[in-house]
């Protein structure tokens, strides 16, 4: 090879601190920003090949189960960075909860980055490591990718999107449409915190209160709560739209009311005193760790403790119990002793006037 | 939580609906006769739904959702001129957050906000103030909205800016008075009322002394309240017992924060910035004389319907609402025509859909007893078994 090919060949390093329109092109720019940012930070076999496409040998998925799960999700948290994670653990703990809350064992994420015009080489490099990091820590690997950059103000500083591969566990059904009178509700901790740090990590309301997001993968959750009981009826990760909305999702799918308790919701403090302040209701708020499962009331014994004896379900509650009636309808029991029904939002909620 | 659980024990809600049913006999109130009681208050209104107070309450009680939630009442025109002033080149338009899905006639600020206007949600009019020491190239509108609880808070604010010569910051006035509005709703022909819950915010800057005629004149009981869901069982009690013992007049169950003269600092700043308009026009009420403020002439460089163009048009409610009707307690929000056919939370059509502390609004998303009371009578069943 002549001094020259062996240079051209060279693999790439990106040298300037911010990422540029070149590093879109297609060109040498895009492949430096690529090998140097992505590939090391992502390292593994399937991806190393780097073509249009990860190939995955289908006798290897089969041994985890019999049906493919594949799920996709985009990430454009402001901000980037927030007590308790950043956008790239998020971009990897949403998508693979996306699957693991279907029974599936998370296997393969692709990820596509859209970034800004000017922004900072470093922090891209940290994000991608925070990725990596995550994606270990759940089991997945990280086999293909796509970079686009954009021109300053087509995009807020960096969007990722994840797609997600699992293969689901034989014999493991869940569905929201399977809800019973008779089954109780349960979810894996303290509601609330990721809506909670976003919301106090824009600075908008100037609390120096640390709450931190729960930002987390719940695939080995999962498998200790499916081990306890096969038969779980559904399960939902509680992201946008809070506890509320995956219980209205349930009650209607169902065709069954939902009855909660005020009291049985676990939550902290500072969440609640956040809430109370803005004016927000904390069970539409976001969580990023936290799931919602729907178990026979036979069952519940067991996957209480199943989860209990997980880091992740430590702090494991019964908040509720599916009921005949009122059909397609949660119903709160306030811990005042008052019942009102809880609907899904109209949109944002908004904070009050006064 | 300290300083809230307190005011949630249902132990003490047990006590007092045990006292609040002894009272409705001794008046002899039935369901199909019941007492009328309004809270004037939106936020009144909000706690009641949120703890489920309605489902609480003996049914010879009818609680009517009044007219205070300032988002619900701001008639259409002025979100109007609203999206004129954000739609202004240069202009930041800053609001409270449940503003902004206030529909006008032709959109509401979150949709001008896609259009690319730049509407911003702050918390305060001071976040309001900074945005224009920080942008002293652009116009920082700040939307005035609300009763005298939120008065004083805009009315600092333009003295804070004058103090700090800040000429690119300016108040779009919609701030309204609650007297006015309790009287027009005593002076209807069709007035049910047996009694008020009185404003507890509002009360905090004017006190209670403005509430008297109500007492004297209207020969009605007005107790102030929390916003707590004790404060408000414990104010209908009061309401109650004033009805039984034949007195009629203003009590304040609210005195932890509400002073019998007001907040005097707060009533001076009111009173250098404003002046008393002939007339506002309310959304759902129609135009009620001396209801709302605007800025006095000495401040006139910080008014933004002085410094800016608006188009200040008179948009006619709907005319399928019953929006009056259901505020002064003559219908309930579901015996209006429109709930939850041409007016829901998503497409409001009238005042009281329009924000979370809107009576229709409630109903629509906390409410629908006949739901409620069919649960609670399943669970006793259930129990039974």
């Amino acid at each position: 090879m002549s001094a020259g090919a062996a240079i051209r060949q060279r693999s790439g390093k990106v040298s300037l601190p911010k990422v540029t329109l070149a590093h879109g092109s297609g060109g040498k720019a895009m492949r430096d920003l690529i090998d140097d940012v992505f590939v090391t930070a992502f390292a593994n076999p399937t991806l190393a090949p780097l073509e249009d496409q990860a190939r995955i040998d289908l006798a290897s998925l089969a041994q985890f189960g019999d049906r493919l799960a594949f799920t996709t999700d985009s990430y454009v948290v402001d901000p980037l960075v927030f007590p308790g994670g950043d956008i790239g653990k998020l971009a990897v703990c949403g998508t693979v909860n996306d699957l693991a809350v279907g029974g599936a064992v998370p296997l393969y994420l692709s990820c596509g980055f859209i970034i800004e015009e000017g922004f900072s080489t470093e922090e891209l490099r940290a994000i991608a490591g925070t990725m990596r990091a995550e994606a270990e820590r759940a089991g997945v690997a990280i086999v293909t990718g796509d970079t686009k950059v954009v021109h300053k103000g087509a995009a807020d500083k960096l969007f990722i999107n994840t797609s997600g591969v699992g293969v689901i566990r034989a014999g493991v059904t869940l569905g929201a449409e399977r809800a019973r009178p008779g089954d109780v509700v349960l979810v894996n901790g303290l509601l609330g915190d990721h809506g909670a740090a976003i919301l106090n990590a824009r600075g908008d309301m100037a609390l120096t209160t640390p709450i931190e997001s729960d930002c987390a993968s719940l695939h080995g959750l999962i498998e200790a709560m499916l081990a306890a009981c096969p038969g779980i009826r559904c399960m939902r990760d509680a992201t946008r739209g809070g506890v509320a909305t995956v219980l209205n999702e349930i009650a209607q799918h169902s065709g069954v009311g939902i009855m909660v308790e005020e009291t049985a919701i676990p939550m902290r403090a500072e969440v609640k005193g956040f809430c109370e302040i803005l004016g927000l209701d904390p069970l539409y708020l976001a969580n990023e760790g936290k799931l919602v499962a729907v178990v026979p009331g036979d069952a519940a014994e067991s996957v209480v403790n199943a989860m209990r004896s997980h880091p992740l379900g430590a702090r494991t509650a019964i908040i509720g119990a599916v009921r005949e009636k009122p059909v397609a309808t949660v119903i709160m029991q306030t811990g005042f002793g008052g019942q009102r029904v809880v609907d899904m939002l109209v949109g944002d909620q908004l904070p009050r006037i006064c | 939580m300290k300083y809230v659980d307190e005011f949630r024990d249902p132990e003490k809600a047990r006590v007092l609906l045990k006292e609040i049913e002894r009272l409705v006999g001794e008046i002899g109130a039935t369901k199909e006769r019941p007492l009328q009681l309004m809270e004037v208050c939106g936020g009144h209104t909000h706690s009641i739904f949120r703890y489920g107070l309605e489902t609480m309450l003996p049914d010879a009680i009818e609680l009517v959702h009044g007219p205070g939630c300032p988002v619900c009442v701001l008639p259409m025109g002025r979100v109007d001129d609203c999206v004129a002033l954000a739609e202004q080149p240069g202009v930041i338009f800053t609001t409270f957050g449940d503003a902004m899905r206030v529909p006008g006639s032709k959109k509401s600020l979150m949709q001008a906000k896609a259009d690319g206007a730049d509407v911003r949600m702050v918390y305060s009019p001071l976040d309001a103030l900074d945005l224009a020491r920080k942008h002293p190239d652009r116009e920082v509108v700040f939307f005035g909205l609300g009763f005298e609880t939120t008065m004083p808070s805009s009315a600092l604010t333009i003295l804070q800016a004058e103090i700090e010569r800040i000429d690119n910051f300016s108040v779009f006035c919609n701030h309204i008075t609650i007297i006015p509005t309790i009287k027009a709703i005593l002076d209807s022909p069709d007035l049910r009322l047996d009694g008020f819950i009185g404003p507890g915010h509002v009360s905090m800057v004017i006190g209670t002394s403005p509430y008297r005629f109500i007492a004297e004149h209207y020969e009605k009981p007005l107790v102030i309240a929390g916003f707590e869901p004790l404060d408000i069982l414990h104010t209908v009690w009061m309401v109650l017992k004033q009805i039984a013992e034949g007195r009629h007049e203003i009590e304040n169950q609210y005195s932890r924060i509400v002073p019998e003269n007001g907040n005097a600092q707060a009533l001076a700043a009111v009173a250098r910035i404003y002046e008393l308009r002939e007339f506002f026009e309310w959304r759902g009420l129609g135009s009620i004389d001396h209801s709302g403020v605007r800025i006095r002439d000495a401040y006139a460089r910080f008014d933004a319907e002085r410094k800016f163009p608006i188009p200040a048009l008179k948009i006619a409610d709907p005319k399928s609402c019953q929006c009056g009707e259901v505020l002064k307690g003559v219908i309930k929000p579901w015996e209006c025509k429109m709930f939850g056919a041409g007016c829901t939370p998503e497409t409001p059509l009238g005042a009281l859909m329009v924000s979370s502390e809107g009576a229709c609004a409630a109903y629509y998303q906390f409410g629908d007893l006949d739901l409620l009371t069919a649960a609670a009578k399943s669970d006793a069943e259930t129990l039974a078994r």
